[in-house]
């Protein structure tokens, strides 16, 4: 029994989960009309269906509101889910943690605990000085770019679960690995004077109590912020691939990006860094070239050096790390990444 | 006079909670000294993990995020 049973008025919070519900069941039929809906649109066309510009509209119209669609309500899923976890929090649990389970525990927040960018160099801040020990900082530090909700959202929606699945695990184990190395390394000297020298308290903030509806929300507040800030990458991305899938022929990138040319991984990699992007524009892409001839464990490791290794970052970074440690860092999540590419283009040769 | 500091690089929601700070205390007539604490060392002391963070006479009041507008006036009031 509720208050609302007395007085016969719903009571907005549940008028608030109701209508959230009916969305999601509008959301899955909507998506499940989708494939028979664009197929009708396209056979509309005067196009020869076998023809390259057919093949490539066809790819267009299809992709571009699936992927939205599916982003969206990942994204309002972990904006939900990460309504219950606060960097505060996170900085709690992780104080004192002994290397393994700290770094296991330190990456896998790193996926739910919420921060904007901007917050990085607090956050690394706030972690140090309040006793997380600095692998565990840092394997928070590589899983939260790296394993966000756009790349698994779209990585879900253009590759299937088996890949997603893969991805998360394989990313979480670059960031646990990086971590546990950088940690064995002993570098805490290598951190700026002033940094190392903080040693704070943390901040007795009172535990905001958060309802349902704050959560809905927060779900709905993460949507307008991420799916409003990729979408135009995103629809730009699906163009491209549209265009690829239409035009050029099979088999042309086996040579450039297939697993047989072992340099490609490295080079992606290495192309990847300077890159300032989100996983956004890159997957449609990614899609496209796979289906002539790139090879995944190349454009995943693409992928992964562009998000967990931009320069921006580094520099942001830089103001609490000497270079020496930026190196090292740069070097041991590389080599991470190299490996993940290596075993993604042996799993899926 | 209420001594109000946020905290943030000078990111967008910084910037964005420090207008929401001063409109609602001229909303609600309460007279406020603002303060932007841009420094990380600053910030850091505080002992806050993530930003924008918002301290109210010396007192963090919050971290992470714009605050909501009901919490800002009941620091403003309190």
């Amino acid at each position: 029994m509720t208050a609302s049973d007395f007085t016969g008025k719903p009571r907005p919070v549940t008028t608030k989960l109701l209508v959230t519900v009916l969305l999601v069941v509008l959301w899955v039929v909507v998506y499940a009309a989708l494939s028979p809906a664009s197929e009708w649109i396209v056979r509309q066309l005067p196009l020869d269906p076998a023809g390259g510009t057919a093949r490539a509209l066809a790819f267009f119209i299809y992709d571009t509101p699936k992927v939205l669609m599916l982003l969206t309500l990942i994204v309002f899923a972990m904006g939900v889910v990460r309504s219950f976890f606060s960097p505060e929090r996170t900085r709690a649990l992780l104080a004192g943690r002994r290397e393994g389970v700290g770094n296991v525990a330190a990456a896998g927040l790193g996926v739910l605990t919420p921060f904007c960018s901007c917050s990085a160099v607090p956050l690394f801040i706030g972690f140090v000085s309040a006793g997380v020990p600095l692998g565990g900082t840092f394997s928070f530090l590589i899983s939260a770019p790296l394993v966000n909700e756009v790349a698994l959202g779209l990585l879900l929606a253009l590759l299937g679960w088996k890949v997603a699945l893969l991805y998360l695990l394989l990313g979480l184990a670059v960031a646990i690995v990086a971590g546990m190395v950088i940690g064995r390394l002993h570098l805490e000297g290598w951190l700026e004077d002033w940094v190392r020298a903080l040693r704070t308290e943390a901040a007795p903030l009172a535990a905001e109590r958060l309802s349902a509806s704050d959560r809905i929300d927060a779900g709905v507040e993460a949507v307008r912020d991420i799916v409003g800030r990729v979408w135009p990458w995103i629809i730009a991305g699906i163009a491209i691939g549209a265009g690829i899938h239409g035009w050029v022929p099979e088999g042309l990138l086996a040579g450039i990006m297939g697993r047989e040319a072992w340099w490609s991984v490295p080079a992606a990699v290495a192309i990847g860094i300077p890159m300032y992007s989100n996983a956004a524009g890159i997957v449609p892409v990614v899609e496209a070239l796979l289906g002539k001839g790139a090879a995944l464990g190349t454009t995943l490791a693409f992928m992964m050096s562009v998000t967990a290794l931009s320069a921006p970052e580094l520099i942001i970074l830089r103001k609490v790390l000497t270079v020496r440690l930026i190196a090292v860092f740069v070097a041991v999540v590389g080599l991470g990444i190299l490996a993940v590419g290596y075993l993604f283009n042996f799993l899926f040769g | 006079m209420k001594d109000v500091k946020v905290l943030g690089s000078g990111c967008k929601r910084c910037i964005e909670t420090a207008a929401l700070m001063q409109g609602e205390a001229d909303r609600l007539g309460v007279p406020i000294r603002l303060e932007k604490v841009t420094d990380y060392a600053e910030i850091a002391k505080f002992g806050i993990a993530s930003t924008p963070g918002v301290v109210v006479d010396g007192k963090v009041v919050h971290a992470g995020g714009l605050p909501k507008v009901e919490s800002i006036a009941a620091w403003l009031s309190s």
